[in-house]
């Protein structure tokens, strides 16, 4: 077997038996990338110099004799808004083509602390604003399991690179199912954490408040080890919250009886695939046979999210994107008459259609005369979504439900109505507005066209434990993540 | 003409003396060379993260309680969106509904009589940077030093009516600024600023007219002047049948002339709406209280004290103690030499005269408490006549050398050795027989004439009391 196609818990404890070194493991990585990248297009930067010297230093302190870390000599990606210093760091926008940033993300910290290689920088829509990764400047990323469909998005690289080994594992960012939507398109497991569970200093904000990074593993444990090393407390985010660290990795319980799973009917009600519906029923059955005690709720607000939160998150952005305004980085127009010009032709020019549509979106809500109607209001509703989710979790340890109402979709297909492609995340929005923890993980294929589905557990904030432990017994019972992208079979 | 009422309203902008900015570690000092006191939160980078100076919000709760507010328990900080280079996250982040502190008020007294202004709100905000014009290039540069220091702007109510009360208002508030020391307030440095809202309405008519806005005005002269200025130009304008246009003045203080900004530059729509990336301000009772505790005394306190502990006029004290600056020289010198009325009459007299005149304030000045403590002593144990110390104040205010120093360097020390004096007074009288003849009939001038000569002799240093005694005995002998 080769050693790209092995977990991140595998390969982390190979490298520390010695049975491989970082730089077998790096070369791995690198020529699946180089076999397989020119098809999938996940990457937008590839690393590999300073990837090569940081193993050389890992493997030199590893041969010393040294703990090298938990995640020691593991090769991962991280998505293009989450700034590494000295690395481009592009949003996937023209407006930062050429940005490096002068510092690292908190999350970049700890991943160095704990021993992680960057093999290079994902693919996404531009400024994490999409479904599909579609709205990149730079490429279209393809979804390894039909190069002809989306991988899904905002994280679509991310995705796709764990999807088609070509990295162990990834860090996307969740504003409203950037994670999990991809995760489920692509058949691999995505965790979006509790709003305030991991550092946001250094990811480039997209909306303040619903924002959240995340991993993407091939297991539910890969998952859970890197949630480890990034979630806690960092003083230069007031927005994280300060709690004990916990070993997410004791949660890892294959078992769920007697535990009590929700079933939101209501919720799932309209605009549900009919094969997603079945591979959601099936899991249902699933966690039954398992023990647990499955009991219906309602959401019915939470049903009603996605215009609050588009609100939310257009607002939020239309004041977070105001600075690239040409002047001190980024993308500036090279002929401007005065201040004005240099503003509008600049963002004209650096921001693509779908940003655009955002930010007007988001200055028109919270403009005088309309705040109350619109932005206000919004944040109202949030109130009574989070207030409906806490009551749910008085009854239930988790939510199950479908994390996308379908599969992936071929390239285009949203073209011509914005609003269908907002409707692809109907089933992740309401976790974001409430601030809560959910995971996708794989759930089976599509009879038709043979595309992953995803399942979502959502539960009570900072409950990461229920969540994964939910995820590992459903994966283990029923190993779904084991399957490969077609075009590795044809490989072989 | 009718009679017309103004109506004016302060915003007073103070940029608070912490020692790192708003929301990062970066020093907030004056004067560095430009873009080297920021860092990647400051200049707004993209996916930084602001953490709240807690200090911040400590000195803005001591200037509400100053200012007899009530200090909100909860209050948070939200985003004023607009564009200009100067501001790199095109946002500021400040406080909109929710302010630190509500509903005060400041006791400011005018040519003798008190007057209450409301203050309606006091808040915390950043600064922008700095927009530099270089003349030889034609480009505009950016100097983010100043970005993210933190200010509190402190909004009166419509309650001042004409310069006089603005400036008292100003001076009043600058005092307190100072006194508890969380503004350095220098007016020409910009860390205390403000603007004039102003509108004028015919005596009787109950609403009120529109009113222009001018932005940071910084010195007391020109708040004074703009306000004549604009209120003299909107009667005017009234009275010729015109209206007042809801406009930004810009004040050229060297012309004393304002402009009416194009309205383009006026017309802005901020799009406030709450910080999500930071928590709400949630202030517990003791917190306030603590603070409320450990106020430093306030200058009407201080005033009483000074006129009872003291035995100083009410004047001296009033003016010693409206400011923190000059309060402490006096306390200082006076604990060295323990003469309160001769500290006092230095501090108000020659020294503020010299101050005013260089146009710097008493803690800049070479002349240190323990050198006008010291000069005191020299003068009361007779060392020197105090027209002689007159002259080594002017010394020690130039050279920032002490009394004693220049006393002995240029040989100032005050003739009392009875029998020298004796023997110049003999001569003089021997010289000036005419002088005694007039002075005999009657003529009292024609002592001072004498007495004039003496001193001419000893080039003042003769002790005029012990002159005056020897000239008496030796005519009248």
């Amino acid at each position: 077997m080769d050693l790209y196609s092995l977990t991140l818990t595998e390969i982390a404890k190979k490298i520390k038996e010695k049975e491989v070194t970082i730089k077998e493991v790096l070369d791995s990585v690198y020529s699946r990338i180089d076999d397989k990248e020119a098809q999938v297009d996940a990457y937008l930067t590839l690393t590999r110099e300073s990837a090569y010297k940081k193993a050389q230093e890992l493997q030199d302190r590893l041969d010393n004799g040294e703990d090298i870390g938990v995640l020691g000599g593991v090769p991962i990606a991280i998505k293009d808004n989450i700034c590494i210093k000295g690395v481009k760091t592009t949003c996937a926008s023209r407006m930062l083509e050429n940005y490096e940033p002068i510092y690292n993300a908190t999350v970049i910290e700890k991943l160095e602390n704990a021993g992680a290689i960057v093999l290079g920088k994902t693919n996404m829509d531009e400024f994490a604003m999409g479904s599909s990764t579609e709205t990149s400047y730079f490429k279209k990323t393809k979804n390894p399991w039909d190069l002809t469909r989306v991988p899904g998005g905002s994280s679509g690289g991310s995705a796709a690179a764990v999807s088609a080994d070509m990295a162990y594992a990834a860090l996307g960012s969740d504003t409203g199912g950037s994670i999990r939507q991809p995760a489920s398109f692509c058949s691999v497991v995505g965790l979006k954490p509790t709003y305030g569970l991991v550092s946001r200093f250094g990811i480039v904000a997209y909306a303040s408040s619903l924002d959240q990074i995340g991993p993407f593993g091939k297991t539910v444990e890969d998952v859970a080890t890197m949630l480890n090393v990034i979630s806690g407390h960092d003083e230069k985010d007031t927005t994280s919250a300060n709690l004990e660290e916990k070993d997410y990795t004791k949660a890892l319980v294959n078992d769920i009886k007697g535990k009590v799973v929700g079933i939101p009917t209501d919720f799932i009600s309209t605009g549900l695939n009919e094969e997603v519906k079945m591979a959601y029923e099936s899991a249902i059955e699933t966690l039954k046979s398992l023990g647990a005690q499955v009991k219906e709720i309602s959401l019915k607000t939470a049903k009603n999210c996605l215009p609050t939160y588009y609100i939310i998150a257009d607002a939020e952005a239309s004041s977070n994107l105001g600075r690239y305004d040409g002047i001190r980085y980024g993308h500036r127009a090279k002929e401007f008459s005065d201040l004005d010009d240099l503003y509008k032709k600049s963002r004209t020019e650096g921001f693509g259609a779908e940003v655009k549509r955002r930010i007007m979106l988001g200055t028109y809500v919270l403009s005088a005369g309309y705040y109350d109607a619109y932005y206000k209001r919004a944040q109202q509703v949030r109130t009574l979504i989070v207030d409906e989710f806490k009551k749910a979790f008085e009854d239930v340890d988790v939510i199950m439900i479908p994390t996308a109402p379908n599969t992936s979709f071929k390239f285009g297909a949203h073209d011509a109505s914005p609003l269908e492609m907002y409707l692809e995340d109907m089933f992740t929005v309401p976790v974001n507005v409430a601030g809560l923890p959910g995971i996708s993980i794989p759930g089976g294929f599509a009879k038709s066209n043979n595309m992953p589905i995803g399942i979502q557990f959502i539960a009570n904030a900072f409950d990461e434990e229920n969540l994964l432990r939910f995820a590992y017994t459903f994966e283990q019972n029923t190993k779904y993540h084991e399957a490969k992208p077609q075009f590795i079979k044809e490989d072989k | 003409m009718k009679d017309y009422e103004v109506i004016i309203g302060l915003e007073v902008h103070a940029e608070l003396s912490t020692n790192t900015k708003m929301y990062c570690n970066c020093s907030t000092s004056f004067g560095a060379d430009p873009n080297t006191h920021c860092c990647p939160i400051c200049t707004g980078m993209p996916g930084v993260l602001p953490v709240l100076n807690e200090k911040v919000v400590e000195y803005a709760v001591k200037a509400g309680l100053a200012t007899n507010c009530d200090i909100s328990r909860f209050s948070k900080q939200d985003r004023k969106n607009y564009f200009y280079p100067d501001l790199p996250k095109a946002y500021q982040t400040s406080q909109y509904d929710l302010p630190l502190c509500l509903g005060g008020h400041l006791d400011i007294n005018v040519n003798g009589e008190k007057k209450r202004i409301g203050i309606t709100r006091i808040h915390i905000e950043e600064d922008a940077g700095k927009l530099i014009h270089d003349a030889y290039t034609g480009d505009t540069l950016v100097d983010m030093n100043r970005c993210a220091v933190p200010l509190i702007e402190i909004v009166s109510e419509p309650d001042i009516r004409n310069a006089d009360e603005a400036v008292a208002y100003m001076q009043t508030l600058k005092s307190i600024l100072e006194y508890l020391n969380v503004c350095d307030c220098k007016m020409q440095e910009g860390s205390l600023r403000c603007d004039v809202n102003l509108s004028v309405r015919p005596v009787g008519q109950k609403e009120f007219g529109t009113r222009t806005e001018t932005k940071n005005l910084n010195s007391f002269k020109a708040i004074h002047n703009l306000i004549e200025f604009e209120t003299n130009r909107q009667i005017k304008v009234i009275e010729e049948g015109g209206k007042i246009k809801q406009e930004t003045i810009r004040w050229d203080d060297a012309k004393g002339i304002g402009y009416a900004m194009r309205a383009k530059e006026d017309a802005h729509d901020y799009r406030y709406f709450p910080e999500p990336d930071l928590a709400p301000i949630v202030l517990s009772d003791e917190y306030v209280n603590n603070i409320k505790d450990n106020l430093p005394e306030m200058p009407h306190i201080k005033k009483e004290r000074y006129m009872k502990e003291f035995s100083l006029p009410e004047y001296d004290a009033d003016i010693l103690t409206s400011s923190i600056k000059s309060a402490n020289f006096f306390e200082k010198a006076n604990d060295i030499c323990n003469n309160p009325k001769a500290v006092a009459n230095w501090i108000m007299g020659d020294f503020a005269r010299m101050l005013n005149e260089k146009e710097i304030e008493i803690d800049e000045s070479k002349v240190t408490p323990e050198n006008l403590a010291e000069l005191i002593n020299l003068i009361d144990k007779g060392t020197i006549s105090s027209k002689i110390a007159k002259q080594v104040f002017e010394d020690m205010f130039e050279s920032g050398e002490n009394a004693k120093e220049i006393v002995e360097k240029k040989g100032l020390v005050q003739m009392s050795d009875e029998g020298a004096i004796k023997e110049l007074v003999e001569k003089v009288v021997q010289a000036n027989p005419q002088s005694i003849a007039d002075y005999k009939a009657g003529k009292d001038k024609a002592i001072g004439f004498l007495v004039g000569q003496i001193m001419k002799e000893t080039k003042g240093k003769a002790n005029p009391q012990i002159v005056n005694k020897l000239l008496l005995e030796i005519i009248n002998k």
